[in-house]
């Protein structure tokens, strides 16, 4: 089949951007969508153009890299799956594709559909972990984990930070994603010591940098690749609101979000 | 040239015990004052650069990626090994140990895999602490799978993701200290090179893959733990940026290289659907639990598989491994696979697959359970293929998956560069010439937690480093080297792709590299890889400039390696005149087709060391005592 697909084209943060329309013919309907984009840069290559960038790694959906809009949708219209992992047989011959990156600006744009998400790991940073250095556990068996309870913190484990959720909010909250890794930690008794402290700083990174506040809307889980519910976002809430009723005097600052990219940085 | 692979003396029990006893200690207050660099941010990377960091060592970890939870060990799937014997089904550290060198083929260090077992144990238990969620009991206690090659359940798993959650675990280790002020994470930077100063490992060139700006990083010791090569092969289940480089310029720059031709085929991926293909995708091998695998007793049988009737099968593994079944070590799997599909038996449009069947064990314990145990991987390979898995029987062909072979190290994990250590699927030395399912895992974190954070101080407190910065002349020559490359990349504006050039090599090097390989065949290889790696410095073309996020420029570098690597090991292949594990020469076969070991001759690690562009590279031979598991042919029937 034959498809037009209008692409973002943005060399650097600081041009502007602007769509270009690009003819694919012989899309193969088992073609996964970034098979098709390889196919047109393999074209635009060989006409010395440069290829069009789309961040990518794994291809199976689990590494979190790739992801962008696809006429509006995150990660385009097949629900829980992400770009590398649907397969062209969802289009219809001559269709119109419009890709385009995730928009927020807590994501800066890097190039073309690439952005930079350093804003998820600052949050990771700011608390989403257990404290335990190596060498500290007991006996795995020892922390009895019904499996009810293992599979709940699985489901809010599952989320691959692909920022799908963000991309897809009005607001560009980073609500669920903040909410799958808390509710992941404070659901096991592994992570209960911390509760308190992990929900107030997270949440407090999370409103330092440029995400926008949940307003309850829901399109973050709906085009969540890995279907994270939107109860992670209450439990967050709830957590916060928890910690926040007692008083916390040892809190760090914020980390400053970093936008420059220089590996000469100490 | 002479390999000490620092062994400790003494029964196997207490050796590791011994060589930690034995380290030089470096004070916790001095600490600080060691700067480490650490490259790769997988399972061994950011395990090890967090737990120096804990430890108060002042490190900087490089990744490729945007963020170093993405690194590929995420995307092991079904499950991580350790001698906990909580089924009580006669598992123990001996037999996690004895099944690990036999699964090897002997063609691994005996003291290096009981470290390995004897350290499983505690990996889980570090990870449960971090908030892996681990499989449960309703009971609340962990559960265990049996996971291929095993006939005990010692594999730990989280639903089909295991590597996600395990790699999670380390990521959140790893940030909690880059919020310490312990870990300096640099991400979207690619090491390029290695600087060694006066014999010993100094630091690194990288370049920052956003804006091509090139920086150097000064340290005491250098630890690689960028993952293997099976990219070489174009199509495998590796992630599109896992690559050589950074093993590669190690070796350039004096690492010996060991056992390069020693690559996994694992025998449960979808198979190939087109030309446009750009990676493989694999089926956790967990589903040989449950699923059986078959192909048609007649030739060319176009019926589809709920026509062919139960007597018209041939579950071949079944048929020809009687004890262990579906459940042989992934190089017999894959070897059978091809043998079939060669016969002209295979399934499938290309006729390139063989059938993994669920309907019995639907039948048995039911859809539902089914469901909860291989939901995910299901659902992924209906998305793929189209296909329901829960009604037809998936399709299956081997893949490269894993590659035993990588840098050579000693005890210590210390490549032969002083200063330089290895970790991970990057170095050479626990799984001989074939892997068992679900010990990459263990590996990669064994060597990240619990080994390097010991064998890296015993370095620093045993060497002295005298003062160097980026204005000294060997800094200033790497880097002159590192732009030279990147400037001769982008100039020679030729007429074929980075992607094109590596679909070739990697179709070259599967043909005569890959599953089956004769002296003959490698020959042909090598000629075609040079001849080939000579067309590609003339008629490359990498559009764009290298002052930005330059994709193409960034496969360009890592196919030029590949080049090297794949003459490398098709140089080893040749060499090794016997079948072992996943080397699997067709001169030496048994009469029934199973692999044929010449312990006589063949018994050692082949660890080879660059000799300048165009020389033969030099061998240099660590040979394999077993004092414990005593070599015998593999038999699974």
């Amino acid at each position: 089949m034959k498809l037009t697909l209008k692409i973002w084209r943005q060399k650097t943060h600081k041009d502007k951007g602007a769509f270009v329309s690009y003819t694919v013919d012989h899309v193969d309907p088992e073609m996964s969508m970034l098979e098709c984009l390889d196919v047109l840069n393999e074209t635009l290559t060989e006409r010395g153009e440069e290829p069009v960038a789309f961040e990518h790694d794994c291809r199976e959906g689990i590494c979190g890299s790739c992801g962008f809009m696809i006429n509006g949708v995150a990660h385009g219209p097949e629900r829980a799956t992400t770009v590398c992992q649907l397969t062209m047989r969802h289009f219809n011959d001559g269709q119109e594709l419009v890709l385009e990156p995730w928009r927020a600006k807590a994501f800066p744009a890097i190039k073309d559909l690439v952005v930079d998400r350093r804003s998820f790991d600052r949050i990771i940073e700011s608390g989403g972990y257990i404290s335990v250095s190596t060498g500290q556990a007991p006996d795995g068996n020892t922390i009895l984990v019904g499996k009810e309870t293992a599979d709940q913190a699985m489901d809010a484990a599952a989320c691959i930070g692909c920022g799908a959720c963000v991309a897809a909010c009005p607001n560009a909250a980073a609500a669920l994603f903040t909410g799958a890794k808390i509710a992941h930690l404070s659901i096991l008794p592994q992570g209960k010591p911390e509760r308190d402290r992990r929900a107030l700083h997270m949440v407090a990174q999370m409103n330092a940098e440029l995400f926008g506040n949940c307003t309850n809307i829901g399109e973050c889980t709906g085009v969540c690749p890995k279907e994270i519910p939107l109860e992670v976002i209450a439990t967050m809430n709830r957590d916060y609101l928890r910690a926040s009723w007692k008083k916390r005097e040892d809190l760090e600052a914020t980390i400053p979000p970093a936008t420059e990219w220089s590996a000469n940085r100490t | 040239m002479t390999l000490d692979a620092k062994i400790p003396s003494g029964p196997i029990e207490l050796a590791w015990d011994k060589a930690r006893f034995d380290m030089k200690l470096v004070n916790p207050a001095n600490k600080r004052k060691h700067s480490l660099i650490v490259v790769g941010s997988g399972l061994a990377g950011g395990a090890a650069a967090a737990s120096l960091g804990e430890l108060g060592y002042n490190v900087k970890c490089f990744c490729f990626q945007d963020s170093p939870r993405r690194a590929h060990s995420i995307a092991a799937q079904g499950g991580i090994n350790a001698a906990k014997n909580y089924p009580n089904d006669g598992e123990s550290i001996y037999r996690l140990f004895y099944d690990t060198v036999k699964g090897g083929d002997f063609r691994a260090r005996e003291a290096n895999v009981y470290r390995l077992a004897q350290i499983s144990v505690h990996i889980i238990d570090q990870c449960v602490a971090q908030g892996v969620p681990f499989a449960r009991e309703y009971g609340g206690t962990l559960t265990n799978r049996s996971f291929g090659g095993a006939q005990v359940s010692r594999t730990f798993y989280a639903r089909g993701q295991t590597g996600q959650q395990l790699l999670l675990g380390a990521y959140q280790a790893l940030e909690r200290q880059v919020r310490a002020g312990t870990v300096t994470m640099i991400p979207r930077t690619e090491m390029l090179d290695l600087i060694v100063i006066d014999g010993q490992a100094r630091g690194i060139v990288a370049r920052n893959l956003v804006t091509g700006e090139l920086s150097v990083h000064i340290a005491d010791a250098v630890i690689l733990a960028t993952g293997g090569y099976g990219n070489v092969y174009y199509l495998s289940t590796n992630a599109k940026g896992s690559n050589v480089t950074a093993s590669w310029r190690a070796y350039k720059r004096g690492a010996l290289f060991a056992n390069p031709c020693f690559t996994q085929i694992h025998p449960t991926c979808i198979p190939v659907s087109g030309d446009y293909q750009s990676k493989l995708t694999l089926m956790s091998e967990s589903l040989r639990n449950d699923g059986r695998i078959w192909v048609p007793k007649m030739k060319g049988d176009q019926r589809s598989p709920d026509q062919i009737p139960e007597d018209e099968r041939d579950y071949y593994l079944e048929r020809r491994y009687p004890s262990f079944g579906n459940l042989v070590p992934r190089d017999v799997a894959s070897r059978n696979a091809k043998a079939v599909c060669d016969e002209g038996r295979g399934v499938g449009k290309s006729g390139l697959g063989v059938y993994l069947d669920f309907f019995d064990a639907i039948a048995r314990v039911g859809e539902k359970t089914i469901r909860e145990r291989y939901g995910n991987l299901f659902d992924m390979y209906q998305r793929i293929t189209d296909e329901d898995p829960y009604k037809v029987p998936m399709r299956i062909y081997p893949a490269i998956h894993y590659t035993m072979g990588g840098l050579w190290v000693d005890y210590q994990l210390q490549s032969t560069i002083p200063g330089l250590f290895v970790l991970g699927e990057a170095n050479f030395s626990d799984h001989g010439a074939n892997r068992l399912g679900a010990s990459a895992l263990m590996q990669g974190l064994s060597d990240g937690y619990f080994v390097i954070p010991y064998t890296v101080g015993n370095y620093l407190a045993t060497n002295k480093f005298k003062k160097v910065d980026a204005s000294h002349s060997e800094v200033q020559s790497v880097v002159a080297a590192v732009q030279q490359t990147t400037d001769k990349l982008l100039s020679i504006r030729g007429k074929r792709t980075v992607d094109s050039f590596h679909r070739e090599l990697g179709k070259i090097v599967w043909d005569y590299c890959g599953m089956a390989r004769t002296a003959q065949g490698l020959e042909t290889a090598i000629g075609k890889i040079r001849a080939l790696r000579e067309e590609f410095w003339q008629n490359v073309t990498v559009p764009g400039s290298g002052d930005d996020l330059n994709q193409s420029l960034e496969k360009a570098g890592r196919v030029a390696d590949f080049f090297e690597l794949a003459e490398l090991m098709c140089i080893d292949a040749r060499e090794r005149n016997e079948s072992c594990g996943g080397h699997f020469r067709e001169e030496y076969q048994t009469p029934d087709g199973e692999a044929q070991r010449d312990d006589e001759r063949y018994s050692y690690v082949a660890a080879w060391g660059y000799r300048g562009p165009g020389n033969t590279p030099e061998l240099t031979k660590e040979p394999l005592e077993f004092n414990y598991v005593h070599p015998s042919q593999r038999s699974y029937k």
